[in-house]
Formats: C-alpha cells, structure tokens, sequence
C-alpha cells in the first residue's frame, strides 16, 4: 500500500463575508454579500515532494495555505495532516511542532525587538526541545548555520540584516521544531532575484537534507518550476490544472496555464511578439457563470457559459488533470511534442 | 539624431548626521527620440533615485550635487521649482509603479486629463474633453466616452494603469520616466501593459526611461540597458548584448540568477552576499567583494565605463593596462 500522503485537502472551500453594514444593506434593500476566495480545492502531497499552487492575485492560493495549516477555518472540506483530521491534529502539540510556515515578508514577520537568537528559540522553547541554556543555544547556533548564517548573528537585531538574510532567519525559526511540513508563501517574492536564488537554493538543498515535504506558493511560473513535483494553477478560487512539473511546461492544456505562460516576458528575445491574454481577472464576489475563465478563454462556446467544468485528465494524458470543457471535447489545440513552442495564441480583446 | 535626455556625471548626495551619504556617483546616458533606455538593478542600487533626479523630485534632504541633466540641450537640474514644474508634464511624463496613488482619488479621471492637458496645452474646455475621451480609447479603455466620467476607485488595477499612462502621455511630452512601471500588475495585465507603452513611445517618437527589476520586461521593451549596482552604472549597452553577453561580473551574475522559465536547474547561480549599504561601500569597485575575478587593482582604484565591444563595462577586466587580463569565458549559464 502506497505510504500516506503527508497532507491532502479535501474539496476545500473557504468563504469571506464581505457584506456591508446591516444599516446600509436595509436601506439599499441588499442581502449579504460573501466572497468565494477558495472553492472546491483537492490535492495531496507525498512525503518529501512539493507541490506548488500559481496563479495571480485573488485566486486564492494564499488562502488555501493559510488553510492549510489552520489559521483559517474551512467553509467546507476538509485537511488531513498524515491522515489525521487538521483540527485534531494541531490539539496534540507533537503534530503542530511538525508544520510549519515560512512568509512573505521577512520584514514584517520577524520582531524587531527581539534579539535574533530569541526569535528562533521561541518554538524550541515552546516544544521543549532542548533542556538547558547552553543546548538552547547550540540548537540556535546550528540552525543559523544550517541557514548559512552565522551563530554570531544570534545577538542581532532583525533590522541589522538584509532582506535576504532576513528570510534565511524566518527559514530558521520555521526550522527549529524540526518539521517535516513547511508551507511556505511566496517566500522570496520580497527578495531581489540574486538573492532569490541563494534562497531557492538553499530550500532545495534542506529539502534534500532533511525530507521536507513542502506546499509552496507562488505566482512566478519560473520560480516554481525550479522547486516543484506537481503544479496546481489557481483561478478565481478555483484548481484549474493540476500536473507534474515537467508536463505543466512542456504539455499545458488549460487555456488559462497557456495564457500565463504566453504572458511572461521572456529573455530569449526570439522577436517572438506576444499575444497577451484580454481583459482582467472578474471579481470573485460575483464570478462569471459556468467555467470562471470563460470570459477571456478563446475556445469558449455556450457550454463553457453555463456548465462549470470538472478536473478530468485529459484523453492521453494521464498524468495531468485539467477543467476545461473544450480539452475534454478535444477542442484545444494539441500539445505541441517535446522542445517546440508550447504557446498559443489568445484572444487580444483590449488592444 | 540629437538626443532628447542627456545625463552627465550626475551625483546625488543625502546629508545626514552622520555624513554624507553618495546615493548616485558619475551617471552618464543619453536617450535618443522614439529610444526606450530600460534600467535595471537590485532594490538600493538607484535607479529610482535617477529617475527622481531626472523629474525634479528627488526626496528631501536628497540632492544633485554634480554633474548636469539636460533635456532638449538645456539644463533643467538646477531650475526653480515652478519652472520644473511646467517642464513636468509638459516634457516629461512620469508613470509610477503604483497607480492608485498617482491619481487624484477625488475627481473624475477625464476632470484629472483635461486639466494636465489645458496646463501645458492651449485648449477649450470642448476640445479637452474630446482630448481625454481620444486618449482613453488609445490606452484601451473600452467605452470610453462613458467612463470618462468615472472615478479612479471605479477601475481595476490595470484600467487605473492605463489612466496614468493617458495622463503621461497626453500633453505629449518628449520624454517619459517610467518607473517600475508594471510591478503591482499581474503577469497577464502586465504583457497588455508593455505593449501599450511600446506602441506609443514608438508612435509619438518619445523617448522613454524605462526603470525596473524585471528583467524580462527590459528584454522585451528596451533598445538599450544600463545594469546600477550601488549608485553607479555597471554597464551600459544593446539589450541584446547585455541579455545574453554580458561583460560586468555583476551583470553575468544578474542575468544567471534569473531562473529560467523553459528548463529546471539543479543550482541556480546566484551572487553570494549582498550589495553594500550607501554608508559602507567599498573602496576600489563597489562589487569587489562579490565578485568572482577579483584582483588588487579592483580593491583600490574604482573602474569607469570602459569599452568591452559592444557595451562599455566599468570593470578592470576590461582595461588593457590591468595585468589579469578578461578571461575568455566570462559567459553566463
């Protein structure tokens, strides 16, 4: 039998309400308003692998992180953590000490007034994972290393540190109760790309060490590509395509994964002119019907408009699943084979 | 053809109490009309600080303490402020990374066109408002005549985008500083955008700073690059040069540290360390003690721009009278 998976999500959802004053919604004569950030959001990811989530802001891969490890309530569905419920799971602290987040921003999420030293020993000491002062600050001394920086630095003070240098300390607090599960939310989109690489390196690199098993966010299709196993892209709230790394490049089938690829801009300078995708994102309070990408995808058709599509593999490709009526009909156009350019051509409605 | 911006040895100074800060030491480019100079570098190493340099608005107690910026032949760094004040949107259009700042959030965006239009353009109330009407439909707001009339609340993040660039653009100036111009926008918005600016700088012939972090964006947009580390430029040259041979170490480093989108690597290169604060760069080159090939020439004398083929990189490698020699395969990859 196949190992359990260290976390799986359950068709999640998570709504917001967004209704404005109960005195304003009389006069207005308005109901209640509520906004769908996650809807309907399953995965799991093996132990020791990564799964990324992409996709642009408001599709709600920030919340499903935040789901994931509890900080918000699900509206529906459900996470299990090695099989085990997430709320009964997080009750036992020996499974809490085994997840944990790494975020944005370095210089928000780190105290300011606390030594760095006492920043990563906070969660050693709130496990109680080391007895004494001197193992406290061998572990601190370690962990600092094992970052790249140097025990020296525990006296510091955050802001005496630059931002790169910042996220190696949230990435040794996160370490310090010795995870298996690190949920880590764009964690180098604050960093400047020389330094983005030191990081993305050396979260492959503890990775490989120490048989982490990630869930990261992000919405830099490149960066993702460096770190994953599997990719799910996230629209309006929604799974849209979920597919091993390599086949997400090399075989898009949405036509949303398609048009993001299409979107980026590139360094090959081919001259190639880029088509980009028309039209913005709608809003996730009052989201189109049927499929949510249907508006702006370039193979829409009235089934499109009213039925919401399923994530199914599409025919020959097993290892992917996608949502999309016409990939399912075998509308879309083929994946390109191998080492050709796997761009389409998307509608230009805006310019 | 006569260039419309011409930057000389510019030098931007910050007093504070405990010295004074060099934010920008010896900038020199030009742009040339219909030109896009794209500007790129790590956050700190002043390429927004150019740019505010080059509008007059550089932040207090920061100020030009050299050098000279010329527009159309003339100074403008050392003009009274009412006077740069006319010379700000009437030649110089300036796009900021954010746009809800940039707009008025209390007038209408057609009241905010029409009154930088009849600023600098000699209009009737009729014609600018036709005015602001036709450069909403060039930016691609759909339905423009009605939402001419709409506040910038009403618009989402790329629409309000596309109203800043209207508002740029619409007194038609000679040059546009465009300042991260497509960094709180998401990829799919973003393409739209870098089309858009293109196609107008192209049009009207204006020349266009374009300054961002985004490499890829430089690489489908500019003629030309200048790559800053530290307050100074590292080299300067072709986008295609710089992009894919790039002669500065650091530049190689820049452009290696970019993951690439078509192939996955098992170590992306970056550049160990971390660019110096203004307060402690180093003597000599400011990239020494990042840089791989370093030697002791670069720990003492600091390297100007010095003509490596087709770009010109400050860097010692490149001087024929240094003794280590550029080596062969300085490429990236």
């Amino acid at each position: 039998m196949a190992e359990t998976p260290v976390l799986v999500a359950e068709d999640l959802a998570k709504s917001f309400d967004v209704s404005r004053p109960l005195l304003q919604r009389l006069l207005a004569g308005e109901g209640r308003r509520t906004l769908k950030a996650v809807d309907g959001v399953s995965f799991d990811i093996p132990k020791g692998t990564t799964l990324s989530l992409v996709g642009e802001s408001g599709c709600g891969k920030s919340t499903v992180a935040r789901l994931v490890v509890g900080l918000y309530r699900p509206t529906q569905g459900r996470v299990l953590f090695e099989g085990i419920e997430l709320e009964k799971a997080r009750a036992n602290p020996e499974t809490r000490r085994r997840m944990q987040m790494i975020f944005q921003d370095p210089y928000a999420s780190l105290n300011p007034r606390w030594r760095v030293q006492e920043i990563v020993a906070e969660p050693i000491r709130a496990f109680g994972l080391a007895q004494g002062a001197a193992a406290l600050r061998d572990r601190v001394g370690q962990l600092l290393t094992q970052v790249g920086l140097s025990p020296l630095d525990g006296e510091k003070f955050p802001h005496e540190f630059s931002g790169g240098q910042r996220q190696r300390i949230s990435i040794a607090r996160a370490l310090s109760s010795n995870p298996d599960f690190l949920v880590c939310d764009e964690p180098t989109s604050a960093l400047d790309v020389s330094v983005q690489a030191q990081i993305l390196n050396l979260m492959k690199d503890l990775q490989a060490r120490l048989g982490l098993t990630y869930l990261f966010i992000s919405h830099n299709l490149a960066v993702v590509r460096q770190v994953s196993d599997r990719i799910g892209v996230m629209y309006l709230g929604r799974l849209v395509e979920l597919a091993p790394a390599e086949t997400l490049f090399t075989a898009p089938r949405h036509p949303y994964t398609r048009a993001l690829m299409e979107a980026i801009p590139d360094l090959e300078m081919t001259g190639r002119q880029r088509i980009p995708v028309g039209g913005e994102v709608p809003s996730p309070i009052n989201p189109p019907t049927g499929c949510p990408f249907h508006p702006r995808c370039p193979l829409a058709d009235a089934r499109c408009k009213a039925e919401m599509p399923k994530l199914l593999p599409p025919p020959g490709q097993p290892g992917t699943i996608a949502a999309c009526h016409a990939v399912e009909e075998g509308r879309d156009p083929a994946p390109a084979p191998a080492g050709t350019d796997q761009r389409i051509g998307t509608t230009a409605t805006a310019l | 053809m006569a260039a419309i911006l011409e930057v000389r040895d510019l030098r931007v100074e910050f007093p504070t109490r405990r010295g004074t800060l060099t934010a920008l030491d010896g900038v020199s480019f030009d742009i040339a009309p219909g030109e896009v100079l794209g500007v790129v570098g790590e956050s700190g190493a002043g390429k927004s600080m150019t740019g505010a340099a080059i509008i007059g608005l550089l932040e207090p107690p920061g100020r030009i303490a050299g050098g000279e910026i010329l527009l159309n032949g003339k100074r403008i760094d050392r003009l009274p402020y009412e006077q740069m004040r006319r010379i700000r949107g009437k030649e110089i259009g300036a796009i900021f990374q954010d746009p809800l700042t940039t707009l008025n959030p209390l007038y209408t965006v057609g009241r905010q066109l029409v009154e930088t239009m009849q600023t600098h353009l000699p209009l009737s109330d009729r014609d600018a408002r036709q005015r602001a009407i036709g450069w909403l439909e060039m930016v691609g707001i759909p339905a423009a005549a009605q939402r001419v009339d709409s506040y910038p609340h009403e618009f989402s993040g790329g629409m309000r985008q596309r109203v800043v660039i209207a508002l740029a653009l619409c007194a038609e100036p000679a040059l546009i500083v465009a300042d991260e111009p497509t960094t709180a926008l998401d990829v799919s918005i973003q393409a739209q955008i870098i089309a858009l600016l293109k196609r107008l700088a192209r049009e009207k012939g204006t020349a266009m700073m374009l300054v961002t972090h985004d490499m890829g964006v430089i690489a489908e947009t500019a003629d030309r690059v200048a790559v800053m580390y530290a307050g100074r430029i590292a080299e300067i040259g072709p986008v295609r040069s710089v992009v894919k041979s790039p002669k500065h170490p650091y530049s190689v480093g820049l452009m290696s540290s970019i993951p690439p989108l078509d192939r996955r690597v098992a170590q992306l290169s970056g550049i160990e360390g971390a660019m110096p604060r203004l307060s402690a760069i180093p003597q000599g080159c400011a990239f020494n003690p990042r840089c791989p090939h370093v030697f002791a020439r670069c720990r003492q004398d600091r390297p100007e721009l010095i003509e490596t083929g087709t770009t010109r990189a400050a860097c010692w490698l490149y001087d024929p009278a240094s003794e280590k020699r550029a080596p062969e395969a300085v490429q990236h990859g």
